[in-house]
């Protein structure tokens, strides 16, 4: 390829170097590319080391951004490499850093820093070049400014979430009992105790004063800890239990769960012989203390009984206060840390044994509540490539040659690598089309903080905002001057209606992102009521469709934490049913993860009315449906 | 390689753990337990072995007696540009140090020879074997070797030039399963060997073959005819080229437009590999393998194009009917 002169002169920026990332600046050194910026935040861990082939065992605990920078300069000595062990979100990141930039290339795990990298590359006007992959799915899209669809011009699916009551009262899939034992029973012992705790929402309800239920989980502070943990045990798993069959109501159309007790599970003797305490006192590393080495069980993959998780759980239990004492109070859930995997897993086993639920083993158990997305090294470099080729076609500004890559499980068409012809820019795209959103709210009791919060942080996906009314400042993210931040900080706590300059139906709200160099106008309407159900927010976006599951309202629904993949997809769960896009997520662009099933002709029909570019030219779709398909060639 | 036997080690477990996410631990305990040979160390198969080295196969057998030179460095990240360091080893030797850091896992090693001398038992040792960098008449042989073996080789054949790459498959007689629905399928697939694919008359091949196919033949017979090595052709040799691909679309009767001449010029013109294309033909190739060691999942059949100027990754079926 004629392509050693625009790549000699060029300077590119990669934002990440993990999965996607080593492969990418390996390929670009390669390449030639002779001046390459690398961001990235991470440190390395073992679980890399499976196909981010820079690293090695003596690596883990270091920068990824600067070992990957050492390791290619061993094979090509001559090229700059800098490195950024940050956060590509961080203020030294600006606009002004971007313009130095003849192309971007993203190889990163999550939608927020995708999102931010996407309007940092449209104010500084340089090219992006996106990717993601999913075990053997992958894909690789283009998006240049004004030419083709910015990585926001349609939304992305956001990170699935359920129904408080499912969690509470109702589970029946085994993701259910995950989301309950990480979420509500290990935050609820170990995490903040200020935090809101819907663990008990069930039994407060049936009657128990809630200073009552709070005495449960605190530990009294002469009180043995054997007495302590069949305690916990007796009250998550059976009374519990027996508080929501209380509620006939429920059950009417529902298999009764059954409430289980330690004295059920667990023999006397237990109490006694179980925990070889002092292998696990042997070690320094908190991060190495495990009920399953205590318990002698070694094999992560096999499914444990009733009794051997609940002996796992109390276990567990005790370790943390045994030998983690200091941490209690301030632990949240972190897929590395074994022990609590450990009781995640045995907890959540325990209640899906009372509801009838299929348990799970600890591997796997560990893949949902991490939301750990499957990865591979062959895709990760595939990827990579085809990163490398679109970058070129950028720098040499060959239009007409740009495609999406879509690299798939299953032939489609005989073709492994699918190119399609990129879309053009969303004409009612809020970011790059810089059009009016309209907000629906109410004006007498919403505070301006719920707007900031709800709308501007969760929705906007804006960093450090800045809100206007008319040319009147409301509020101001970041550095601003002592007189400002008591000015802003009242104007938070005032309903829309009552502000210094009065917001209300009809009003013209102006929200700017400094950092991002982002600006989006806001057209208020006023609106009475709300249903406290389908609009938990109290308020209701327009003028982009919002992702379905994107209700994030702690009061309603429960997810199950953010993604760390190195994936596109947010929805990351390993329910068979569940779909995974792994195309920029508009519904008629999706493809279905659908992992059970190696049938080639239940692929093409999962993307169908992809536009495939065709040796002749012509257009051909997977599957019918000629009226929802338009041909848009980039001109 | 049946895949039953021993747990793997906690080891294992950690360090594949995102892998066997993909693959179960099942198709883990098969690759710890193959042995995969390659011949040729130029940068596809550099990118190949990173590939199946990082995924934990058993061992990784390395043949390649040349000597390292300034050219070999071009799209191999295997070998170190310090001429302190690389005087004096063979590719082998450099691409083996490299690869044993990758994983300690892996038995990587270094066999010396020429693959056509290679006798039977020689390849009896392998359950997988990659060529590249040789003759057409070569790449036959070794496969006939392999097809002789009584215990079932998976034998591929890669080769990338300019923005292409090309492979070719031969699993002889696979079975394998895949997953549908919630059913576990068992499929058979019958694999023609390199000469058999090859001997399939061009008429009778489907009208949307890919140009790629035809392109790689002329240039082989070409090398071939000249008594050149693999890879050995420059833009001077275009006339002859472009000669030799009428010749054979006549004797053929292919309609020349199906080679295109500008593929052909492009496929002369630069003879060296495109890193990206390494990394996409070594991304796919490791994949491949990987399957078939697992016998999980649609392998590809017979042969796999890319071209980085259309973007599209094919698989077409060359056998005879």
């Amino acid at each position: 390829m004629a392509s050693s002169s625009v790549v000699k002169e060029a300077k590119v920026l990669m934002v990440g170097a993990g999965g996607i990332g080593c492969e990418l600046l390996k390929t670009l050194a390669l390449s030639g590319f002779p001046d390459i910026h690398i961001i990235d935040m991470d440190t390395i861990e073992v679980s890399n080391l499976n196909r981010q082939f820079l690293f090695r065992q003596y690596h883990v605990g270091q920068s990824k951004a600067k070992v990957a920078r050492d390791a290619v300069l061993k094979f090509r000595p001559h090229i700059n490499i800098t490195p950024y062990h940050a956060n590509v979100k961080d203020p030294e990141f600006n606009v002004d850093f971007f313009k130095q930039f003849n192309v971007v290339l993203n190889g990163l795990d999550n939608l927020d820093a995708r999102r931010h990298v996407n309007r940092l590359c449209l104010a500084a006007n340089v090219p992006l070049v996106e990717s993601g992959t999913t075990g053997f799915l992958g894909q690789v899209t283009v998006h240049v400014k004004g030419r083709t669809e910015c990585y926001e011009c349609h939304p992305k699916p956001a990170p699935k979430t359920y129904p408080v009551c499912t969690i509470t009262s109702t589970p029946s899939k085994f993701v259910h009992c995950i989301v309950w034992a990480k979420d509500l029973l290990f935050a609820k012992l170990f995490g903040d105790k200020n935090q809101d705790n819907d663990l008990n929402v069930r039994s407060s309800d049936a009657a128990a004063s809630s200073e009552n239920v709070e005495d449960v989980f605190e530990r009294r502070k002469d009180e043995d800890i054997d007495q302590y943990r069949r305690k916990i045990f007796d009250h998550v798993f059976g009374y519990n239990i027996e508080l929501a069959l209380s509620n006939e109501e429920t059950w009417k159309n529902r298999n009764r769960p059954k409430p289980i007790y330690s004295k059920d599970v667990l023999s006397d003797e237990l109490t006694q012989q179980n925990g070889n305490l002092e292998k696990n006192y042997a070690s320094d590393d908190e991060l190495s203390v495990s009920a399953m080495v205590s318990l002698g069980m070694k094999n992560p993959q096999d499914i444990w009984s009733l009794r051997e998780n609940s002996k796992i759980f109390i276990e567990a239990l005790k370790l943390f206060f045994m030998k983690r004492e200091k941490e209690i109070g301030h632990l949240s859930f972190d897929k590395d840390d074994q022990l609590a995997v450990e009781f995640v897993t045995a907890a959540a086993n325990i209640r899906a044994a009372s509801f009838g639920i299929p348990l799970h083993s600890l591997f796997e158990a560990k893949g949902i509540a991490g939301n750990i997305v499957h990865a591979v090294a062959t895709t990760n470099a595939v990827i990579a490539g085809l990163i490398v080729i679109e970058a070129i076609k950028v720098l040499q500004n060959d239009m007409e040659n740009y495609r999406m890559t879509y690299c798939l499980e299953h032939p489609s068409r005989k073709m492994l690598l699918m190119p399609v012809d990129p879309f053009e820019p969303n004409k009612s795209c809020y970011v790059c089309s810089e059009t009016p959103l309209s907000l629906e709210i109410n004006t007498n009791r919403s505070k301006l903080k719920d707007f900031v919060e709800k709308i501007v942080k969760a929705k906007l996906g804006m960093t450090l905002p800045l809100i206007m009314c008319a040319s009147n400042l409301l509020y101001e993210a970041g550095d601003v001057e002592k007189d400002f931040i008591k000015i802003y900080e009242a104007n938070l706590e005032k309903v829309l209606s009552e502000l210094p300059t009065p917001v209300t139906g009809g009003t013209m709200l102006t929200v700017e992102d400094m950092l991002q160099e982002f600006v989006c106008n806001i057209n208020i309407k006023h609106r009475e009521e709300f249903d406290e159900e389908k609009e938990p927010d109290g308020m209701v976006l327009s003028g982009w469709t919002q992702p379905v599951s994107a209700v994030d309202n702690k009061d309603k629904s429960i997810g199950n934490g953010a993604s760390t993949s190195n994936a596109l997809v947010t929805a990351a769960e390993s329910e068979k049913d569940d779909e995974i896009a792994i195309v920029s997520a508009v519904k008629k662009r999706k493809l279905l993860d659908d992992s059970d099933s190696s049938n080639a002709a239940d692929e093409v029909k999962h993307h169908k009315q992809l536009q495939v570019i065709d040796d002749e030219d012509d257009l051909v779709l997977l599957d019918g449906e000629v009226d929802s398909f338009k041909k848009r060639r980039l001109s | 390689m049946d895949g039953d036997g021993e747990e793997l080690t906690a080891q294992e477990t950690a360090l594949y753990d995102r892998q066997i996410r993909v693959w179960g631990a099942d198709a883990q305990r098969r690759l710890s337990k193959a042995h995969v040979l390659v011949y040729g160390m130029k940068g596809t198969v550099a990118e190949f072995c990173k590939n199946i080295v990082l995924a934990g196969v058993g061992s990784l057998t390395l043949v390649d007696d040349r000597v390292a030179t300034e050219e070999a460095f071009a799209a191999n990240f295997l070998i170190p540009p310090d001429e302190n360091v690389y005087s004096g080893k063979t590719l082998a030797e450099l691409c083996c140090n490299s690869l044993k850091d990758f994983n300690p896992m892996v038995r990587v090693s270094v066999e010396r020879g020429d693959l056509s001398i290679f006798d039977l038992e020689f390849f009896s040792k392998f359950d997988v074997v990659v060529v590249s960098c040789c003759s057409l008449s070569a790449k036959k042989l070794a496969n006939d070797k392999c097809r002789k073996l009584s215990k079932r080789i998976a034998f591929y054949a890669v080769d990338c030039r300019d923005s292409c790459g090309e492979i070719f498959v031969d699993l002889q007689d696979y079975k394998y399963s895949k997953k549908k629905r919630d059913e576990t399928i068992e499929c058979d697939l019958k694999y023609p060997s390199l000469e058999d694919a090859l001997s399939v008359p061009w008429s009778e091949l489907p009208r949307r073959m890919s140009k790629l196919y035809f392109a790689m033949r002329v240039i082989e017979k070409f090398e071939e005819a000249e008594g050149r090595s693999a890879g050995e052709v420059s833009i001077a040799d275009l006339s002859g080229v472009l000669k030799l691909k009428k010749e054979l679309c006549t004797a053929q009767a292919l309609n020349e437009s199906r080679v295109p001449d500008a593929l052909l010029e492009r496929l002369v013109t630069n003879a060296t590999e495109f890193p990206p294309v390494c990394a996409v033909i070594g991304g796919i190739l490791g994949q491949e393998v990987i399957k078939s060691i697992s016998a999980k999942g649609d392998p590809v059949k017979n042969f796999f194009f890319f071209d980085a100027f259309d973007g599209k990754g094919i698989i077409e079926d060359i056998s005879s009917k």
